[in-house]
Formats: structure tokens, sequence, C-alpha cells
């Protein structure tokens, strides 16, 4: 540790401006901060500050993930082998999940942070840690049988695109992992829907719809029981199907305080309360299926717990928290059940809110300035009479 | 008002080093007024180096506004004008001649005199310097009448003085005190006490006075946040604010006809030995208080608390404003995976470390920044420590975009640097706070005159 330290301190000035690799002081400086808390002190305010910093709390989002990721890897492996008919042990089945996930967090990763790299030694500053957190999203959010190339494709879309044009972490409108979703829903819609995606190298004959695949076709008497879907023993994106292990990430989340409960909360709540709306007004049996299955299928889940709460993108004010969330959930259920093109409605919404997200905002600020405003009235009023 | 106001918000920071309930003299060998101690004040000597003072001798009045005086803590003799980058005037040293010889002032029962009269003793003295005035924090204008004047007893930042036990046997004075600050405003003096600690007669008894009681964590102890919560601050309206302390020192230009610049304050700090209460004077050097009491090693020495304090050498002085001294140590070390390691030492308001297992842990807290400055990311951490109805994060922004008509609308004429102290601590993006606080509060200032 202390050799360590050393040999950074030795090498450091070569990376400062006038240095040889002067061009790489980023770079240097991301490594170096990530082995060492940096040895700066307050110069100006509070003389103490908090221990938490940005490393931290993505690290504690990254951590909630694992739960989602292990399982995802294993199940990737038991919808193959049950696709084949075959039952293979744990071991077997996790290994050929993470022979076939590990690759995809590895290219999101290099790709995406690559990218940070260059643009926070362009700008001059710190690289971001936000990445850390987006880089583990995306292969969580994608098919176990997504081309390598299409995923570092997405990265880069979605971090140029849709954050560093922006300004960077902090700045960007819509959540980063979610772009490179969406581009590649909009841009290879085969390898992203339909029946044959869901499940690793599936045999032909075994149908490789996700619930909602069913729901969508009217086949209401395919869906899996609902705690199949609880646990995530369904097809799906990898890290998506198992709730149970989305919320042990939330739990995580929660405790900590980096996630907001507002809008976890009320995300549930919202697509609970839609699928109540629908089973009033049901119509067909897809309107009528229990208002808890709406939670636990597809991204609901994830999206309410990793994608909803980022903080860059939802609502900031802690009134316009609720207002967000229960929208996401309304108009997630909404779209899953009224619009024939699209299966899932999550990664939608939430987008779609993301740019509301600024108007929530806006108004309840503006209440709060009315608030002052009218004190201010009733308050010359009365100096007036006096 | 009998009724108990309930701070819900906050967060009390634990800290080795609280100040054991002695009290000892301080002596120092030199003292120097600050003319930064003071905002938005230009300094025009009255003086010059070598000049003999008085106790209450003016050193410097205020540029524009020269009927401000800064007088002299202590007899002796005008040493040296020690100055900054621009030649801005830091200190101004005096050194005692150990002698107690006082400029005299009339005095006077304030209950019978004129308010006229009994501003006019104020300014003469320099005592009136310690009333100040939100917004801005600047000293208050004596042709104003303020709507209030707010006197908050209990100090909640960390390891603060206890006020009962500074004000202790001072109920005549501080009455006396009081008396003249109800001249001085058409308006209500407000004396605002911790609902469950003060328990000194001096304030318990205060007559002619509005009693607030509060309860709940820093910074329920900030003048700011009980203003906002009895009555807030709107657009053109002005409220005086001090310190008990200072009640007591008016009280004694009164009773006693003199300038009494005494006070007691606390030594704390993790690096303090053996830290207690010091009755000094104001302006004194700190250099005899801190020698042989303080823990080998680098230390920072600020002057004030470690929220809101100015930082200071070890052979600084107490700043005007402050009654309180703290010594911590430094931070200019790396930690090997710091953000990535347990930490059950680290003290964090988060639930990220395994140190809130422990809420009564006390922590040694230094000055390392603990991480690198970012873009704001996170969201609704500023709210949890910010007992006030007003968007701080939106406030700030609004300041680093220079919109003053935003920043009024959001409420910057009720806030103040101090008040947004934890937000700084708490904040994940280690933005400064405080000093954007200040920014917007001197330019809507400079907007407005």
């Amino acid at each position: 540790m202390k050799a360590l330290r050393k040999f950074i301190d030795r090498i450091k000035p070569q990376f400062e401006k006038g240095g040889r690799f002067e061009k790489l002081h980023s770079t240097f400086d991301a490594f170096e901060t990530f082995l060492f808390v940096p040895d700066k002190v307050t110069t100006s305010g509070s003389h103490i500050r908090d221990a938490m910093d940005m490393k931290r709390t993505m690290s504690v989002v990254v951590a909630a993930m694992i739960p989602a990721l292990l399982f995802g890897m294993w199940n990737v492996g038991f919808q193959h082998f049950r696709s084949l008919g075959e039952m293979e042990g744990f071991w077997n089945l996790f290994l050929y999940g993470f022979v076939k996930v590990f690759p995809i967090v590895v290219v999101s990763y290099v790709v995406g942070l690559g990218i940070e790299f260059i643009f926070a030694q362009i700008r001059g500053h710190e690289v971001n840690e936000g990445y850390l957190v987006t880089g583990m999203l995306i292969p969580l959010i994608v098919p176990p049988d997504i081309p390598l190339w299409m995923v570092a494709l997405s990265v880069v879309f979605a971090v140029i695109i849709g954050k560093e044009v922006f300004g960077g972490t902090g700045m960007n409108i819509l959540n980063v992992a979610l772009t490179a979703r969406a581009f590649l829903f909009f841009a290879y819609p085969q390898d992203m829907s339909g029946d044959k995606v869901w499940i690793a190298e599936k045999a032909d004959a075994f149908s490789g719809a996700t619930p909602l695949g069913h729901l969508l076709v009217g086949n209401t008497e395919a869906i899996p029981s609902f705690s199949d879907m609880f646990y995530g023993l369904i097809p799906g994106s990898v890290g998506e199907t198992s709730t149970l292990a989305i919320l042990l990430g939330a739990v995580l989340l929660l405790f900590t305080g980096v996630a907001n409960w507002r809008v976890m909360l009320s995300v549930f709540a919202g697509g609970w309360l839609m699928g109540l709306l629908f089973n009033l007004l049901a119509v067909n049996e897809y309107m009528a299926i229990p208002a808890h299955y709406h939670l636990v299928m597809g991204g609901f889940a994830f999206g309410a717990v990793f994608m909803a709460t980022d903080p860059v993108t939802a609502a900031q004010t802690q009134k316009g928290k609720y207002m967000y969330g229960l929208l996401i959930g309304i108009i997630a259920v909404l779209i899953r059940v009224l619009n024939p093109a699209y299966p899932e409605g999550m990664m939608l919404a939430i987008l779609f809110m993301n740019v509301f997200s600024p108007l929530i905002d806006h108004y309840v600020v503006h209440a709060n300035i009315n608030r002052r405003l009218k004190r201010l009235k009733m308050n010359t009023g009365v100096s007036k009479v006096n | 008002m009998s009724e108990v106001i309930r701070i819900r918000k906050g967060l009390n920071i634990k800290i080795y080093g609280e100040a054991s309930r002695t009290v000892h003299n301080g002596t120092a060998l030199e003292f120097a007024l600050k003319p930064t101690d003071f905002n938005g004040v230009f300094p025009k000597l009255l003086l010059q180096e070598g000049d003999p003072v008085q106790v209450g001798t003016p050193i410097f009045f205020d540029k524009y506004r020269d009927y401000l005086l800064f007088t002299s803590p202590v007899s002796g003799t005008f040493r040296e004008i020690r100055r900054g980058p621009k030649r801005v005037i830091l200190e101004l040293r005096i050194e005692p001649d150990g002698k107690d010889r006082y400029v005299s002032f009339a005095g006077g029962d304030p209950v019978q005199m004129s308010r006229e009269d009994i501003t006019v003793q104020l300014l003469k003295s320099g005592i009136w310097l310690h009333i100040r005035q939100r917004p801005y924090s600047i000293i208050a204008n004596p042709k104003d009448d303020p709507k209030a004047i707010h006197i908050s007893a209990f100090d909640t930042h960390p390891l603060a003085p206890d006020c009962d036990l500074v004000v202790e046997g001072q109920e005549k004075v501080f009455q006396t005190g009081l008396n003249a600050l109800k001249r001085l405003t058409s308006g209500i003096v407000h004396l605002n006490l911790d609902a469950l600690k003060t328990k000194s007669p001096v304030f318990l008894n205060a007559t002619g006075v509005q009693l607030n009681r509060f309860t709940g964590p820093h910074p329920a102890g900030n003048v700011g946040i009980q203003i906002h919560h009895i009555d807030p601050i709107n657009k053109g309206d002005i409220v005086w604010y001090l310190n008990p302390q200072a009640v007591i020192t008016i009280g004694r230009l009164f009773l006693e006809g003199r300038y009494d610049p005494s006070r007691i304050i606390a030594l704390t700090g993790s690096e303090v030995t053996q830290p207690s209460y010091y009755r000094v004077t104001t302006g004194m050097g700190i250099q005899n208080l801190v020698k042989g009491n303080t823990t080998s090693g680098q230390n920072r020495f600020i002057s004030g608390n470690v929220l809101t304090g100015t930082r200071i050498e070890r052979q600084g002085y107490l700043g005007f404003y402050d009654y309180q001294l703290t010594v911590i140590p430094e931070g200019e070390h790396h930690r090997f995976f710091g953000w990535a390691m347990p930490g059950l030492d680290r003290f964090s308001f988060s639930r990220s470390f395994p140190s809130w297992l422990l809420p009564k842990r006390k922590y040694r807290l230094d000055t390392n920044l603990n991480g690198g400055r970012r873009a704001f990311v996170m969201t609704g951490e500023f709210e949890k420590v910010f007992p006030m109805d007003i968007y701080p994060l939106q406030l700030i922004k609004a300041i680093m975009i220079e919109d003053i008509d935003l920043m009024e609308q959001l409420g910057i004429y009720e806030v103040d640097e101090e008040d947004f102290a934890l937000c700084e601590f708490v904040d994940t993006s280690k933005t400064s706070i405080q000093d954007t606080v200040r920014k917007g509060l001197d330019l809507i200032r400079k907007e407005m005159s």
C-alpha cells in the first residue's frame, strides 16, 4: 500500500501540466482517486465534510444490482437448458449464463468508460463515476443473446448523444441506460423483441415468449404463475426477471438513502392503481389480469428500482417525485395494455417522464414562490392599515 | 409564545472535544481587529501605526457608512497594519500595555433614554457592530426601524458553547441590554430558547421580550431558522440579530459607562488536550490559549465552529463574531480504497457507512474533503438538513446563474451562509455552497443599493 502510494507519487508529475503524459491526466487521476481517496482538504465553507462521495454513492448502486446480475446469469442458463428440455446442475446453469452475460458487461464498461475518459480529458475535468452505474444497467436490460457489437454501438450512442453532448454526468435529460435500450429497440427491433430473443440459443420448438409477449397476443392462459414471475423463472432481459433479486437491491438502496423511496413507492403505486382501474373497466382478458401481476412482469420492477430513481433525470423536488413516479407507473401499464405495438411500456414511460420531470419541478417550485408572494402581499396589506 | 416550535430536519454532528464546564482566564500578547470579519465594510484608518489607544478608541471607520466606528478592545499601542493581496487590510494589530484604560461613555438607564441617545452611545463605543441585520448579515443601519430583533439563546453548532453558562450571574446586565434593544425597534425583541436545555434564569426571567421555544437538531439554534419559523423575512423587511453575550456588552455600557470587550469562549475540538471555557477579550491572539494545550501534528485552527468558522493561523486572532475556538486535525492524507472500505470510523449522514449503527458515537473528523468535486447528481439531500420552506438546491442554482429575480422569488432574503453549512457538509458533489450563498447575497445587495 505504501509502496504503491510512493510509486504513484513518483510517476504523478509526468501526468501533470507540462509532463510527458499530460494528455492522460484525467485517466491518471481517475485511477489514482480510485485507489486512494485524495488528500484534498477543505478551503472554504464547512471545515469538515461528510464521508460520502460520488464514488461511494455509485458503488452502492452497483452493489444493489449484484443480486439481479447473479440471478440473471443463472436464469440465462436455466432458460436455455429448459428450452432444450435438459436439466443441469446449479453451477452449469450459472456458468452458461456467466459466459453469455459477462462479455456484455465487459464491453459495456470498456466502451463507456473509454468515452468518459476521453471527454473528461477534453474538458479538463475529473472522470465522473456516473458511468459505473450505467455500465452495469445496460447489460441487465438487454436480451442475453444480443451481439456484442450492438452493445458497443448502443453504449456509444447513449453516452455521447444521451449524456456528453449535454455536458456529462449530472446534466443529461434522459436516463443514459434507457437511451441505450431505446436506441437498440428502434434500430434493431428484430433483435430486441418477439419470441426468439429472450432465451439464449433457444430450441426452436420451445415458445420463448415473455409473459408480456403472451399477453399481447391474447394468450392469457400461457402466463406463468405469480410466484414464478416474482422469483424470476421466466424469459426476459438479463436482470429484469427476478422481482425478488431486484427488491434485495431496493432494500440496500433505500436503506443507505441513495435512492429516493418516494419515487420507488409511487411507481409501484401508479402501476398497481392503473392495473386496478383496468380491472374495473375490463373488456378483454388482458385488462382483467390481477393488478399486482403488472408489478412483477417485464421490466416494471427493475425500472422502478434502478431507472426511475436516477436522481439526475427524475424530478428533483420531493413533492415532484411522487407525481413523477406515479405517472411512470400509470403510463407503463397503460402502454402495455392498450398499445398493440409495444409489449412493454416501462422504458417509454420512464423516458417520457424524464422529459417531463423539469415541468413537474417547475410547478412545485412555483407553488413555493407563490406562497412567498402571497405572504408578502398580506404583509404589505397589514402595514398599510397600520 | 408558549407553544414549542419543533425543528425536525437537521443533523447534530458529534465530535470529540466538548469544553468542560470550567472558565479559565485567557491571556494574550497581542490583539487585532480584522476588518474581514465584517461583511461589506471598507476600512478607513483613523490612527497611524504607533499611536496609543484605550479600550473604546476608534481605530477605523467604514468608507461608505462613516458612522460605523471600529474601536480598540484593549489599551496599548496600535502596532501594525497587516495587508493581503491588493493591499486589502487583513489585521490591525494592537499591543496591550497591561493597563485597563477606558474611554468613558455617559451610560444611563436605557428605559429613560431616547432612541437617539442609545444609538449614539452604541455607535461611539463600537458596540453597535454587534448588531447585525438580515438579509445580508451586515452591520445594522441605525436609521432603520427593524421589524424585530432576535437573540438566539442557544447554539446548536458542533461543540458550541453553552449559552446558559456564559451568561451566568448576569441577570441585571442582560436585562439592561434588552431594555436598550427594546428602544431600538417598534417591533418585538425575540429571545429564542431551547425548550429543553435552556434553564438559566438570565433568559427565563427576561422581561419585555417575547420568549420563543425551540426543539430539534442543528440548525435549530441558527437565528435565521428561528426567524423563518416565527415571522419570516419578506422582501423589504429588515430584522436585527445579536448574540446573548453582545447583549451583556450593551448592558454593561449603560450600567458602567464603558466598553467591556470581554467575552467567554469555548476552546473545543478533538485536538485540544483540555477543552474548556476561557474568559477572553475581543480580537485576542490565540497563541497563548492553544500553547501546550493541543496535540502535535498538523492541526487546523478555526475561529468559530467547524461548520461556519474561519480558518486562522496558530498565531491568529479570534473573530469579532466568534464565541468559540476549535482545533481539528488537517486531513492531508490519502486513504487506500477509502471510498470502498466499510469505514466504521467515518461519519456520514447517509447510512452507507456502518457507523450509523452507533448513533451516540463521537468522531475525530479531519478537514479532508472526502472525495472530488462533481456536478450535482444527488437530489433531496439538502432538504433533509434544511428546515425552511425554501428549495435549497434550486436557490443555489439560481445564485450560480446570477438570476436575481429568481433568487428573490426563491427566498434569498431569508437565508444566510450559516443556514447552508449543513447542506455543504452532506453534499456528495463537494460543492462550495456557503461561498455561493455569500456571493448571491453580495450580488443582491449591490443590485438593491
